[in-house]
This record gives structure tokens, sequence and C-alpha cells, in this order.
């Protein structure tokens, strides 16, 4: 299959992600969209890497991986840590500062 | 797509096998309706509770931890296809990275993470 | 795989303050209850050892990992501040981690691993290596941010700055993949050679790649319109975290984005200019409008950050060799005088009451005189009145503009610089002016460590300010083996 395939996809995921972002409420959800578009990233990046013949965007995509875990958990335990205090997940109710 | 067809084939097997099992059992099996036959299966006891409902916390902090270390293992995937071409350097590099996976370890567990109350 | 080899030396300082990190991590399981002196100690010297590694790369420049790290003058001076600036940041924390904040040992640990992630910002010639020391450096502060647990200001500012700064990592790591795509490459000499040949607009693709990558960048340097986060996360931040993010955090991110820029030239016109014109002036008008109108003393410092990116942005713009060693000279001034403003509000504030209203700072040279000087000069350095340092590294940084042709950039920077006199001058006027309200809250007892690393930043932007000629010729030695 051509490369176009591939990167037509991702590109489509990355900007769902980028819009569920924007517009959606719940911290969760962002959340979710934000890794959407990570993966988005990682299927660009295994894509051209088949493409350009070199491995250095597959071990790329490692790193992504490790990092969005990482991110992971620092992002889920502020979400608790929130809802523990304010008992809600919605982001336009977190706002005792101005945006 | 000559390659796919293998796939296909496959997908066509299974689902069909599928098919022919239930649609078997609909036609030669005795059919003695009875309420405990609806109830979702448990373990084989009635359930306790509805499903669906809130899980505590701590329940999140477990995965999570599982989802960190989890996932540092993909790197030990490329460290093995490659562990015989840089040898020892490879093993001493792993080792160092494993240590600061237990010292991660270690830290949770003394923090109290891991304490089931 | 044959050049598969450690080179030790050239990751030196990174790996020093890791292990660093891990052994305070360490003691902190193993002692709980060590005093939180003692542990400060052990990271300042740690430091102190990390400091020399890097000054050990300046003459010895060396390409390491297959060209992921390269120690040089560069990664040597932006380590040396990066250093500074934490060294400061723990000065500031010594004596207040324990009451105010739960954890110290974990708090220590966190600001040593985001120094390290800066440290590889600084010496990483791939985006790779970037990458994860942006990464490294983002995750530590989003922790180090929240801090205040029980403060639902910490965790609002925590939680903002997570969301925006993992949204923009997306934007980065996209931009990564495109620029990846087309050069074959993540390595930045690679994609030098790619840009010097194609030129930056030879394929759309790789314009898009390097536009979503300046988001990345414009994020953690806090530009227009990638600065909202920051004076929100600046308020709800622990007082030094704040101070450690205006100025480690940027520095980082500038370190990062004149490496990826310097990759960027070529000879042909190159098509960035006029975006980077556009950012840089935005910043400097909207950061230093919106100050004006602050009244919390840690808001109104977080846009003047927002402003000072912008003046650096000018030096990005010239792309000459005063330009790189004004945007050093810039930084360097900057750590200190921003760490001391942040670290004046740091030492009023007790536990129950933060010392961050205009109000608070009333009649505040009867008082705390030791406070007010120390507030005034470094607002008086911030707004760059000689011969106080901040003067001359605007100084620098607006005449290589001119040199590179930046005219009216230059002199949009000058008149915001004016405008921003009114909210910096307007503090002192509070202190010195204005009589004490009688129902004022009680102010901090005094507190050595703090102290200390107040009056050293009162004395470096005094000794960069009167002489700075030293510092530059050193600094412009770098930026010639840049370029």
């Amino acid at each position: 299959m051509p490369i176009e395939y591939y990167l037509i996809v991702a590109a489509i995921l990355f900007s769902i992600g980028v819009l569920g972002v924007l517009t959606r409420r719940n911290a969760i959800i962002v959340f979710l969209c934000i890794e959407l578009m990570l993966n988005a990233v990682n299927l660009t990046l295994v894509a051209f890497s088949n493409h350009v013949q070199n491995l250095d965007g597959q071990v790329f995509v490692f790193f992504v991986m490790i990092v969005a875990a990482a991110e992971v958990a620092v992002g889920l335990a502020l979400i608790v840590a929130i809802f523990r205090q304010k008992e809600t997940v919605y982001v336009d109710e977190i706002n005792l500062m101005k945006w | 797509m000559e390659k796919l067809i293998g796939l296909l084939i496959m997908i066509a097997v299974g689902v069909g096998l599928a098919l022919v099992f239930w649609g078997l059992n609909r036609l030669l099996g005795p059919k003695s309706p009875n309420v405990v036959k609806d109830v979702p299966f448990e373990t084989g006891r009635a359930p306790i509770s509805a499903s669906g409902r809130r899980m505590a916390v701590k329940f999140y902090m477990i995965a999570i931890l599982f989802v960190l270390f989890d996932i540092e293992m993909i790197f030990l995937y490329p460290w093995a296809v490659v562990f015989r071409d840089i040898g020892a350097v490879a093993l001493v590099s792993m080792m160092i990275f494993i240590a600061v996976l237990v010292l991660g370890l270690a830290y949770i567990w003394k923090r109290g993470a891991l304490e089931w109350q | 795989m044959n050049g598969f080899e450690f080179d030790w030396i050239a990751i030196a300082p990174f790996l020093i303050l890791s292990v660093l990190g891990f052994a305070v991590v360490v003691l902190g399981i193993s002692f709980p209850k060590m005093y939180r002196g003692t542990l400060g100690t052990i990271v300042l010297v740690g430091f102190a050892v990390a400091f020399l590694a890097s000054l050990q790369s300046w003459d010895d420049a060396r390409l390491a990992f297959g060209g992921m790290i390269t120690a040089d003058k560069f990664s040597s001076a932006f380590s040396c501040i990066f250093i500074l600036g934490a060294t400061l940041t723990i000065g500031l924390s010594i004596n207040q981690v324990e009451e105010k904040y739960l954890l110290y040992s974990d708090y220590f640990a966190l600001v040593v691993f985001a120094t390290a992630g800066m440290t590889l910002m600084a010496s990483g010639t791939n985006l790779l290596t970037l990458f994860l020391g942006l990464e490294t450096l983002s995750i530590a502060l989003y922790v180090l941010a929240g801090f205040r647990r029980s403060n639902e200001f910490a965790l609002e500012a925590s939680f903002k700055y997570f969301l925006l700064g993992a949204f923009a990592s997306g934007f980065l790591l996209y931009g990564i993949a495109l620029i990846y795509g087309i050069t074959g490459s993540t390595d930045l000499t690679k994609i030098s050679a790619y840009v010097s040949s194609e030129g930056i607009l030879g394929s759309k693709m790789f314009f898009a790649g390097f536009l979503l990558l300046l988001v990345g960048f414009g994020f953690k340097i806090s530009v227009f319109p990638f600065h909202l986060w920051a004076p929100d996360v600046y308020q709800g931040a622990p007082t030094p975290i704040s101070a450690f993010m205006a100025t480690g955090s940027k520095a980082a991110g500038f370190a990062a984005l004149m490496r990826f820029m310097i990759a960027m030239q070529s000879t042909t016109q190159s098509g960035w200019q006029d975006i980077i014109w556009v950012i840089a002036a935005a910043t400097m008008i909207l950061g230093n409008v919106i100050a004006l109108r602050q009244s919390n003393v840690k808001r109104m410092l977080a846009y003047s950050s927002i402003a000072h990116a912008g003046y650096i942005l000018i030096g990005v713009l010239a792309g000459n060799t005063i330009g790189s060693s004004g945007i050093i000279f810039y930084l360097l001034t900057y750590t200190f005088m921003n760490i001391g403003a942040f670290g004046v509000i740091s030492y009023l504030s007790t536990a129950e009451h933060e010392f961050i209203t205009l109000s608070d700072f009333r009649g505040l040279a009867s008082s705390r005189p030791f406070a007010a000087i120390a507030m005034a000069a470094f607002m008086f350095s911030l707004a760059g009145i000689p011969p106080l340092a901040g003067f001359m590294a605007k100084f620098y940084l607006f005449s290589a503009g001119v040199k590179a042709g930046y005219v009216w950039l230059v002199i949009i920077a000058v008149v915001t610089s004016m405008i921003s006199l009114y909210y910096y001058l307007g503090l002192v006027v509070q202190m010195f002016m204005r009589d004490k309200e009688a129902d004022v809250a009680a102010t901090a007892p005094l507190q050595p460590a703090v102290m200390i690393a107040i009056s050293i930043a009162m004395l470096a932007i005094l000794i960069l300010g009167i002489f700075p000629s030293r510092w530059v010729s050193l600094f412009q030695d770098l930026a010639r083996s840049l370029m």
C-alpha cells in the first residue's frame, strides 16, 4: 500500500485528537484525546520508518510510548487529586484562576 | 490482495464454525428454559451486586503502576535482538536500566503505594 | 554496530545529576526523618560537582552516541546556567519545604531530575534526545507545580500545566515525525544538510513539521499565542518552583530552540523569520500590557517573563554571533534577577499567608528593609535600568537585532520596555513610598538560606551589570564556535 494511506489515517486521528482536546469538557476524555494524538504520531513514525528504510522512526516510537505512559501516570494521579478536592473532572469547572 | 486471501479464509472459517455450532445446538439440543440460566455466569453463584459500579481508587493505583512497569519492558525486545552484537556493554546497560526500575519499585513500596488498605 | 561506545564524559553533567536524583530518592526512603538541611546540602554538593563537570566540555568539544549528544561550549554554558538556577531554587526551598509541603526529599529529587532533563536538552543534537530532555523536565515540573497538594490553586495549576504541556508535546512529536519522514533522520546535522540543499520551504510537509515543532517549543518558552498557562501555573506553584520554571525551564526551551534554529539556517531565504518576527512582537506587547493590570505579584512576574521571552526571540531572529551570545548573557542575568524576585516573595511568605498582592508590599521598606531593597534591585534590573545587569542584557540583544536589520522590532521592544517600567516601578513605589496598612499579616521569620540565595542573586546582577564585557566575550567565543 502507498504510504499516503497511512499518513492520511494518522492525520485524521491526530485531528480528531486535537478537536477532542479543544471541545470536550471531561478531563479524562481530553486526556484520551491527547493519547490519540500521540498514537497518530506513532503511526506516522512507523509508516515513515518503512518508507525511508531505516529504523530510527520505530525506535522513536518506543520512546514516545514510554513518555506517554509516564504522562498517564502523572496525569491520572492529578485527575484523581482534583476529583478528591473539587468533586468534578469537568475542565470548565476547574477555573479558580482565569485561563 | 493475494496475501489477504488467507486471512479472509481464516475469518470465514472462524465465523462459519461458530455459526455451525450455535445452529446445531439450537436444532438438536434439548430445551428446558429456567430463570437461573438467564443470569450472567459469575463463578457459578448468583451475582451479589450489579456490575459497572465505581471501583476504589486503590485499584487505579495498582493498575497505573502496572502499566508503567509493563511498558518499560518494551525496551527489552530490541535489546534482546541486538544483544549478541553488542555484548557486555548491552548487558551492563540493561542491568543499570533494570536497577533504576527496581529503585522505582522500592520507592513506591516504601511510600506505601502498594498497601492494599 | 561498530561505533557503539559509551562516552561518559560527554554526558557527565546529565549522569551526575541523574545519580544525584536517585541518591536523594534512596536517602529519602531510607531515612525519612533526615534533616532537610542535610539533604539540601547533599544536593548542593552534587550540583557543584555537576557544575564542574559541565565546565569540562567548554574546551573539549565532543560528539557522542552517534551524534545524539554534543558536548561543546554551548551545552557547557547552558548546563552551568541551569545548575546555577537550580542551586538558587534549592536555596530558596531549603527552609521552606518542610513546613509548607510534605515529602521534601521528593521535592529535591524532582528538582534534580528536572535539571538533568535541562542538561540533556542543552546537549542534545538529535530530535530524540531533545524530546527526551524536554519530557524529563516537563514531567518533573508537572508534579512540582502541584506540590502544595492541600492548596486548590496548586492542583489547578498543575493540572492546566499538564494538559497544555501534553497537548503541546503532541504537536512537537507530530512535527518531529513529519521532519523525519522528509529527511529520513532525526539527527540535526542531517536535517541541517537537507535544509541547506532544499531550503525550509522545499517541501510543504517539512515546513508543516517545522511549524509544529515551533508550537512545541513556543509552549515551553511561553510565547504568544502559547503563553496562556504561564500566569496560572506560576501563581499556583510553590514560589521557588515558579522561579525555577520561569528561568531554568525557559532557558532550556531556548537552548533547544537555538540548536534547532541553527540547524534550520540556510543560505537561501529561509521563510521562518516573518513568523518569529510576529510572535516576538506580539509576545512583547501582550506580556507587558497585561502585566500592567495585575495586582498579584506572582502573576505580574509571569506576564513579565512572557515579555522577556519576546525580547530573547529578537536574538533568535538575529541569528548572528552577537544575537546568540546576547541570548545566553540574557538568560544568565534573567536567571539571577527572576529567581531573586520570586525569592523575595518566598522569603516573606508564611505557610498561612502568601505574600503576593501589591498591598502586601506596602511600606515594606520600613518593616523589612533587606527584602525591600533586594526586590527594588531585581525590579530595576528586570526593567532594564543601568547599571544593573538587565540593562546590559537588553542592550546586547537589541543591538544584535538592529545589526541584523530588525529595526522596527527593536523599536517595539524599546517601547514595550518603557511600558514595563510602569509596573516594575509601581511595586517599588508601594514598598518605599506608601505606608503599611494597619492589619497587614505577619511576615515570615528570617531564613538564612533564602537570604543567602537572594544576596547571591543581587551580587550577580551587580557584577554582570558593571563588568559585562568579560562574560560577553566568553559567550561570543561560544557563538562563533556554533556558526
